[in-house]
Order: structure tokens, then sequence, then C-alpha cells
């Protein structure tokens, strides 16, 4: 059992050494010419406009169902007055980054791995090396400029999205009137609240396209081994969304003192 | 052989000096030496699993050798910079397995990739050079010009892939992995000549995995045999014809010819050794 459990850790370690030093080399070929510019053009309608519809609906019921939980709860001590204050700090500081980072990541991370797979399990990587091209620049470079560019808007969105949702909760059930909703919402975007829910999707975008197309690129033995790493790759990218949820939360409120 | 860096020697293309690869702790070639004349196109063949392949993987520079050196166009692939190496990668066409077409590429874009990818041509001229490679290999350029490849048959893909690999900056080296196996005859057929019409009138290096033993000897003009990760036959054919080698005569022997009678059949053919 000792035995497992090492050669368990050392697999673990092994492969966050590879997770890492591919990551390192994602972002060198961000900077190296040539860029792909009409990829990464697509790549970032594909993510932005293409995540746009999935965000918008699940951002809007999942900001009433969290509306009627605080309205709930508020309600029962008094001070139902605060649901704005409260919904804004929920939504922005994590709900909004947590739910379009997850659901972005099902969406993507499961769609760049399973393409990137089947393209190395076809030889088609191989083929782009053949002919000078660097795979890490054709395919993996426009995947991470395009979310860089696009999470953070579509969290925007989302976010926007739950205020709306919570506003009609405040409004229609726990009957809080909406100039005072959409005043605590305006109050409560402090800066450290802004600051926290935009790092989150910076840095969420970063861990999705890594995983994603780490997983990608290692992904072996045919169409077994993509179904599989597709798999893998959700998975991981949702936990190390969750913890870095965590400890970007820690880290900040440290920084800012609270 | 024992070759001094940056040499090529006896206007070698393509140079192995005692290369051994392994990988996951296996050794798949080793001590594996032998060249490639520019002008020539080398036959290699061998049982499933030898290390054929991975031959044209290492000239590529797709791996590296553990020991010794892949000198291609006098340049040792493993030792030179990425951008050398890219370089390098433009003047080598390679028809992959499976054709390695780009999935989500028209069958024109395809072929125009490299063009389109390292070139300074208009698109236009793309175009046009995309059909003259597909007519090239036999295909119908307005037809298929706009299609995507998993719209084609097998052997439609792999004249595609042949188009594609010739398009790129009309290399000097071509590298076919297995380019005939799967085929229906007639693909069989139609690919071969190609292969010998590069060779015979532009004068292209190649270097063909195969295990279609009959079309082989008409594809090349000398002949590569390994075995047990080593280099177990190199010459002509008609060093095919007259080798004694056990281990080529019992690979030969399924395909119900003998050396003998492979030499006999290529000659009678009206083909020179």
């Amino acid at each position: 059992m000792l035995k497992n459990l090492l050669y368990s850790t050392q697999s673990f370690l092994r492969n966050l050494q590879d997770l890492a030093l591919f990551s390192a080399q994602m972002v060198a070929a961000v900077f190296r010419p040539p860029i792909y510019w009409r990829d990464v053009y697509e790549q970032t309608y594909f993510a932005g406009v293409g995540s746009l519809p999935v965000v918008l609906i699940s951002s809007f019921f999942a900001g009433q169902a969290m509306a009627l939980q605080f309205a709930r709860q508020l309600a029962e001590n008094g001070t139902v007055t605060l649901l704005g204050t409260l919904m804004t700090i929920a939504v922005v500081r994590s709900l909004g980054p947590d739910l379009t980072g997850l659901v972005v990541a099902a969406r993507l991370a499961s769609g760049y791995t399973a393409e990137i797979g089947s393209m190395k399990s076809t030889d088609q990587v191989d083929a782009l090396t053949a002919f000078g091209t660097d795979p890490l620049s054709k395919l993996a470079a426009p995947r991470l400029i395009g979310l860089v560019i696009t999470l953070p808007l579509l969290t925007f969105v989302a976010n926007a999205t739950q205020l709306i949702g919570g506003a009609i909760m405040a409004k229609y059930v726990a009957h809080v009137s909406l100039s005072l909703y959409w005043s605590q919402v305006r109050t409560s975007m402090v800066y450290g609240t802004v600051l926290i829910g935009t790092l989150k999707p910076l840095t969420f975008a970063f861990i999705i396209t890594f995983v994603s197309c780490w997983k990608g690129f290692r992904s072996s033995g045919g169409t077994r081994g993509v179904g599989r790493a597709t798999t893998e790759s959700v998975v991981i990218a949702s936990v190390l969304l969750l913890i870095f949820d965590f400890v970007l939360t820690r880290v900040i409120f440290a920084i800012l003192g609270w | 052989m024992s070759l001094t860096p940056g040499e090529t020697p006896g206007g070698n293309a393509i140079v192995f000096d005692r290369v051994t690869y392994a990988i996951g702790g296996r050794t798949i070639l080793e001590d594996v030496s032998f060249g490639v004349a520019a002008g020539c196109t080398k036959v290699v063949m061998g049982p499933s699993g030898i290390g054929k392949s991975t031959i044209l993987r290492l000239i590529l520079g797709l791996i590296r050798p553990q020991r010794g050196s892949v000198i291609v166009l006098g340049k040792d692939v493993a030792r030179i910079s990425d951008e050398e190496r890219n370089d390098l990668r433009q003047r080598i066409g390679m028809v992959f397995q499976n054709g390695a077409l780009f999935d989500s590429l028209t069958v024109g874009e395809n072929v125009g990739y490299s063009l389109i990818d390292h070139g300074h041509l208009g698109l236009d001229e793309v175009e046009k050079r995309a059909r003259y490679y597909l007519e090239l290999v036999g295909l119908d350029a307005d037809r298929l010009l706009d299609t995507l490849p998993d719209e084609l048959s097998v052997g439609m893909q792999r004249r595609v892939a042949i188009a594609r690999a010739l398009a790129s900056n009309q290399p000097a080296i071509m590298l076919y992995d297995e380019p005939t196996t799967g085929l229906d005859p007639a693909s069989v057929e139609t690919i071969t000549d190609i292969i010998v019409r590069l060779r015979q009138e532009m004068k292209v290096t190649g270097i063909v995995v195969t295990h279609e033993i009959p079309h082989a000897l008409k594809m090349g003009n000398r002949f590569l045999f390994l075995y047990d990760r080593r280099v177990a036959f190199e010459g002509s054919s008609e060093d095919l014809a007259e080798s004694t080698v056990p281990e080529l005569a019992e690979f030969l022997l399924p395909f119900k010819i003998s050396v003998a009678n492979a030499f006999h059949s290529f000659t009678a053919e009206g083909n020179e050794p």
C-alpha cells in the first residue's frame, strides 16, 4: 500500500511538473512570432459568442436562486433591505466568476482537449511540425489569447445577469424596492470587490487553457485515450478553478487587509 | 561509418550514423548506419514494430536519438536550433500513414497549407498551385478543391497528402509512411506510379516505409531491411536477389515471393536494378 502511495505521489508530481513546463511553453508561444491572427479570431469568437447563451441562462437562474436563499435568511433577521449588498458581494466576488468559469470549463476544456487530442491521434499535430509550424503557436496560443480576452467579458455579462435575476426576486418575492436594490449594488462595487472579480476570470482563463491543451497534447491510446483525456481535463480544470478561487480570495483579502 | 560534423559523404541527402533510439526502456534502433543518395528512393522493410516509421520521425526531428547522428541535407537534425530545424522541415515532404490531412480545412487549403503558412503568395497563386499538384497526383481539382477530407476515400486522401507534401516548396526529400497500406489495388498502382514518377522525373530523394513488397520493388531503387533493431540488409534490387540473409528470406516468404523471384519479376517488367 505504501509502495502504491509512493508511486501515486511520484506520478502526481511528475504530471504537475509537466503541466508547469507546458504552461510556460504556451505563454512563450503567445509572444513568439508568427501569431496566427485568423485562429485567434476564430477561437475568440468560439469561446465568447459560443459560450454566451449557456452563460446567460445559467447566470439568470443562479442569480434568482441565490437571491431567494438570501432573501429568506435576511427576512428572518429583519434585514432583507440588505439584499442588494449581499448579492453584489456574493456575485461579483464569487458566484459570477466561479459559475462562469465552471460553465466555460465544461464547454471549452472538453472541446479543446477533444480537438487537440483527435489531431494528435491522427498525426495532424506531427504533420504541423513536419510542415515547420509550431503546434503550440498554431493550436494552443490562439486558444489562450481568445479565452483571456473573453472570460472576463463573459464574467461581466454573467455578473450583470445574476444581479438582474436577483433584482427580479428582490421586487417580486422579497418586496425590496428596485431603487434601493440597485443603489446598494452601486455602493458595494468597491475597489477590492471589483479587483477580486477581475483577477479571478483572468486566472481561470489561464487554468482552463493550460489544463485542456496539456491534456490534448499528452493524450494517447486512440479514441478511448482522447475520451479519457477529455473527461480528466474538465475535472482537473474545475477542481483547480475552485482551489484557486479560495487561494486568490485569501491572498487578495490579505493584501487589502480585510 | 564515422563522420566529421557537417559532412555529407558521397553526395548523400540523408545519413544515419550509428543511431540508437530507445523509448520507455525499449531499444527500437541500435547502432543503425546507412545513407540515402540524392535522387535515390530507398525502401525500408521489416516486420511490424521494428522501427521503420521511427526512421522517418528521426529524419523530421520529431524525436531524437539517444546516440549517433541523423544528418539531413548536411545538417545534424538533433543538434541544430529550432528555427534551423523548421527551415529544414520545409525542404522535406512527409506523407503520413493515414494521410494526416487537417480535417477542419478543405482539400485546397490542405494542399496549399505550407504555401499559406510560410510562403508570401497571394490566395490566387496558392489556388493555382494547389490545382497543379492535385492534377499531378491524378485528382480532379475542380471537383475536390472545396471538399473536406472526410468526404474523400482513403485512396484519394493519400493522394491529397502526397500533393500537400509536394506543394510545400517543392521538397528535396519525400518521406512516405506506408503510402499504400489498406488501399484497393487500383489505388496502390496509382500511388506507386506517382512515387516512381517523382523519383524518375523530378529526381526527388525518397524513403518509403512499406509492407507492400511487390510494389516496393517498383517504388525504390535501393532497399533496407531492419531486423532485431539493426540493419540486416542494405543494397540494390540485384543485391536483394542475391542476398542470403535468412531473416530477409523468412520475411519475404509470406508474400510467396522468394528473393530471386522478386528480382526476376522486377527485371522482367523492364525495370533496371
